[in-house]
């Protein structure tokens, strides 16, 4: 049985969900909750991490600088972490982030390009902070391809490497050979961050753990990009009932999902949309729903043929502008 | 009457390097002299000996011994600032293409300078090349409060020198949109695609405007401004025609290279070449 840490990424995954529109009110009472429940480390941020609000992928209701120090004002025990892109944010962004006392930044990029993290990471280690080094949409690469890109990493300086199956497209032999392969070429704990479009994200934790995972990604009420995340409430019991140890108390971390829902007023909690099943399906970009959503209204095009032409373009994250791209040449062939 | 070519040198044997040498023997001015490097067992330098060109692994001490009138430098903004000074000393004229910044900026379509005294030109980026003609065509018929930019780049286009200066290449492109491009401030963002076959390097430009804004004139002068940079980048086209999106406008367009080293989708190679190959045309009409 394994011991688990926990990462509660809603603050942040969600804040696609909620179109970058947390506020620091939202963060500080949420934040308050997970720590209260044990959530061994609380992500914050835009849905693309710090640096990330723009035209392009989604302007943020507050600065990045605003919600951190509403994270930081509002835990005890728990680390506040930060999604950082390499080609989205700078320095600046990170030295901010350690400035108001956040002690983790996971470092991300698409799963077949490790070594545009390098010289971030590098900053990052030297600034004293814990380095996750995160390879998004794993499922687009085979486990050999992940295996080469987390020892990259893991040279670099990474502390330990998380797989986000970004899509949730992989069922969980599939999840559990990527997690066999990286863990055979590294040393450093492994981590995994599922999607739930084909309703296996739970399941999909458990097959990473199987394979030596450690780390867990999950958010409250499963509130994160496209069909959501790993509901973290859910695998909290699920991973009690395995016989795991984790650290979160159940009682508690349900108390937490009720006040992030209370928060958001009537905001609905993700459902698993035909939309998100599709493009879980197709391998597509689950943080592309509501863009894809948006721009078939606005273009009059069908979603779903809208998410197929992003597959056979093969989008990687942060090609937002694409999706508007393939809507106009969609309604343009239809004219 | 024989012309006098001027001697040229390449420090950098990479992807940008090794396309620059197809360029500079294409043009009628300039003699390609050497191409130096650090490894001798570079692919790279071993490329460039099957090319016909004179290769040496001494790097930057190889071209200052070569004394060429013009040096292009496709290695890494750590390498060029150490070697700026040194050129600068010997009286080479030195065409960045790394983000190193130690030179004024250029983009031959919007700020094409004749005073080339300080001895350096820095290129900025490909991204910032690609992108920066597009805000300068909003921001001279409306006030632009802030642009942004994003940058697809196939994945085989892009070597290691910019893998390893991610954070000069977006700071140093977002600085130039700025102050180049007419933006009251600026952000450029890369996302780097691995998708195979690759695909054509893109270019979405975001522009805030105000509500006033001519929409009418916007399109006029950034369709024109295509038009000038297709004069030395045939391949920049189109993708989406400018439109307004609430309060700013989006345009796109994608950049297909010449194909003289790299596939013809390493557009963003293409462009900033092209416009190390104008500045340098420009630099050499002053020494005549």
């Amino acid at each position: 049985m394994s011991k688990i840490t926990f990462v509660d990424v809603t603050l942040r995954d969600g804040n696609h969900t909620y179109r970058h529109q947390f506020t620091p009110e939202i963060v500080r009472h949420t934040a308050a909750a997970l720590d209260a429940a044990g959530v061994d480390m609380i992500e914050v941020g835009h849905g693309d991490g710090i640096g990330g609000s723009s035209l392009h992928v989604g302007r943020a209701a507050a600065t990045d600088r605003q919600l951190l120090e509403a994270a930081c004002g509002a835990v005890k025990q728990a680390k506040v972490a930060v999604f950082f892109a390499p080609g989205l944010g700078n320095f600046a962004d990170l030295e901010m982030a350690a400035e108001v006392g956040v002690k983790v930044v996971r470092m991300a990029t698409h799963c077949t390009e490790a070594d545009l993290t390098q010289q971030h990471i590098r900053r990052a280690k030297d600034m004293g902070l814990y380095v996750c080094g995160y390879l998004i949409s794993a499922g687009m690469a085979p486990p050999d391809t992940l295996a080469e890109e987390a020892r990259k990493m893991a040279a670099y300086g990474a502390d330990y490497v998380n797989l986000a199956e970004s899509q949730g497209h992989l069922v969980p032999t599939e999840v559990a050979a990527r997690v066999r392969a990286v863990r055979q070429a590294v040393d450093i704990p492994i981590g995994f961050h599922p999607h739930n479009n084909l309703g296996l994200a739970i399941g999909n934790i458990l097959a990473a753990i199987n394979e030596g995972a450690s780390f867990v990604d999950g958010s409250l009420k499963g509130f994160g990009g496209g069909a959501g995340n790993a509901q973290t409430e859910v695998a909290v019991a699920a991973l009690k009932r395995s016989g795991h140890e984790v650290g979160v108390d159940l009682f508690k971390i349900m108390d937490a999902a009720a006040v992030f829902q209370g928060q958001l007023g009537n905001y609905p909690m993700p459902v698993i949309e035909n939309d998100s099943i599709l493009m879980g399906y197709a391998n597509v970009y689950g943080g592309y729903l509501h863009p894809v959503q948006e721009a078939a209204k606005k273009y009059g095009v069908d979603p779903r043929a809208l998410v197929l032409r992003l597959g056979a373009r093969k989008v990687v994250a942060a090609q937002e502008d694409i999706v508007v791209e393939e809507a106009q040449r969609l309604a343009a062939q239809a004219a | 009457m024989t012309l006098q070519r001027i001697p040229v040198a390449i420090l950098g044997p990479g992807n940008i390097g090794t396309d620059l040498i197809y360029k500079v023997r294409r043009h009628p001015a300039f003699e390609l002299v050497l191409m130096a490097g650090i490894d001798p067992s570079s692919e790279g330098l071993a490329r460039a000996r099957d090319l016909g060109v004179a290769t040496s692994a001494q790097g930057v001490d190889a071209v200052l011994e070569a004394q060429p009138a013009i040096v292009f430098e496709a290695t890494s903004a750590y390498a060029h600032k150490a070697n700026a000074p040194r050129y600068k000393d010997a009286g080479i004229f030195a065409v960045d293409l790394t983000p190193a910044k130690m030179g004024p900026s250029i983009v031959p379509s919007v700020n094409m300078s004749d005073d080339f005294s300080a001895m350096n030109v820095n290129l900025i980026s490909c991204a910032a090349q690609a992108t920066i003609p597009l805000v300068h065509a909003i921001s001279r018929v409306t006030p632009v409060s802030y642009a942004e930019i994003a940058a697809g780049l196939s994945s085989r286009s892009v070597g290691p020198g910019t893998r390893a200066n991610v954070e000069e290449f977006t700071y140093t492109s977002q600085n130039a949109i700025a102050a180049i491009g007419g933006a009251g401030k600026a952000k450029a963002l890369v996302a780097i695609n691995p998708a195979d076959p690759p695909q054509i390097m893109r270019n979405t430009v975001y522009a805030m405007v105000g509500d006033d804004a001519d929409d009418d004139a916007i399109k006029a002068s950034v369709h024109q401004m295509i038009r000038q940079v297709q004069t030395y980048v045939p391949g920049y086209r189109l993708t989406m025609d400018p439109f307004r999106r609430g309060d700013h406008f989006m345009v796109g367009v994608e950049v297909e290279g010449a194909g003289d080293y790299l596939p013809k989708y390493a557009g963003n190679l293409d462009i900033i070449n092209a416009a190390a190959i104008a500045v340098a045309d420009a630099y050499a009409a002053t020494l005549n």
